[in-house]
């Protein structure tokens, strides 16, 4: 197995592990009441706070790896990326991106059919998370399985 | 029209080459190890540019690297 593979992997996996604790974490303190400041105080940290720690949590694990994968391999990782890496990034970002569009149409939708404001963040966050780990398989399904 | 209509030789060519690493001709062409194992495994039609790098790597015309699968599937 590659580099680019074992990353793959290893985001996919740093992906789920972020969300299901950061959730545990921040959903018991959801202060409750529809439509109060409080809770759209809440939902907006929670999506703001989950992009930076995501974004600082995937740098520290990318750093790990790294090392983890020079100690192991004995293979430096590579600095760059090529023409196949763009392609398949293209490719699994374009399906990243259609199903967090499919999450966002649906939360509209809960809007239209007078559902919690609560549903329609939930759905938003989930389509983010899924769109996120989708992209990670993807991008594992076109290394091994080629473009 | 299928895919990976482009084969090639480049594993008999290394192995030809003095038992060239596929991270040495990685290096040579400016690519990862990654794209010479996909090439290798007929999982990746390369762009022109990087067909042109690797015959000039081995010092052969590039129909004696690449060629084209379409004759021998009809």
């Amino acid at each position: 197995m590659t580099y680019q593979e074992k990353k793959s992997i290893v985001s996919m996996f740093s992906s789920i592990l972020i969300f299901v604790v950061y959730c545990l974490y921040m959903y018991p303190k959801y202060p409750g009441g529809e439509l109060s400041s409080e809770a759209l105080r809440y939902w907006g940290s929670f999506v703001l706070i989950l992009t930076v720690v995501t974004i600082i949590a995937h740098i520290i694990i990318s750093i790990i790896f790294n090392i983890i994968f020079r100690m192991t391999t004995g293979e430096k990782e590579p600095t760059f990326a090529d023409e196949l890496d763009k392609l398949i990034e293209m490719k699994a970002n374009r399906i990243s991106f259609f199903m967090f569009i499919i999450g966002f149409l649906l939360a509209m939708g809960t809007l239209v059919m007078n559902e919690q404001l609560q549903t329609m963040f939930i759905i938003l966050i989930i389509a983010g998370f899924i769109s996120d780990v989708i992209g990670s398989v993807m991008k594992l399904y076109y290394y091994r399985k080629g473009v | 029209m299928g895919k990976h209509l482009v084969g090639n030789h480049i594993r008999r060519l290394r192995f030809n080459q003095d038992e060239m690493t596929q991270q040495q001709l990685a290096d040579l062409v400016g690519v990862t190890r990654q794209t010479i194992v996909a090439l290798e495994k007929g999982n990746y039609s390369p762009s022109l540019e990087l067909a042109f790098r690797i015959a000039r790597v081995f010092n052969l015309p590039l129909e004696e690297v690449f060629f084209y699968e379409d004759s021998a599937k009809e």
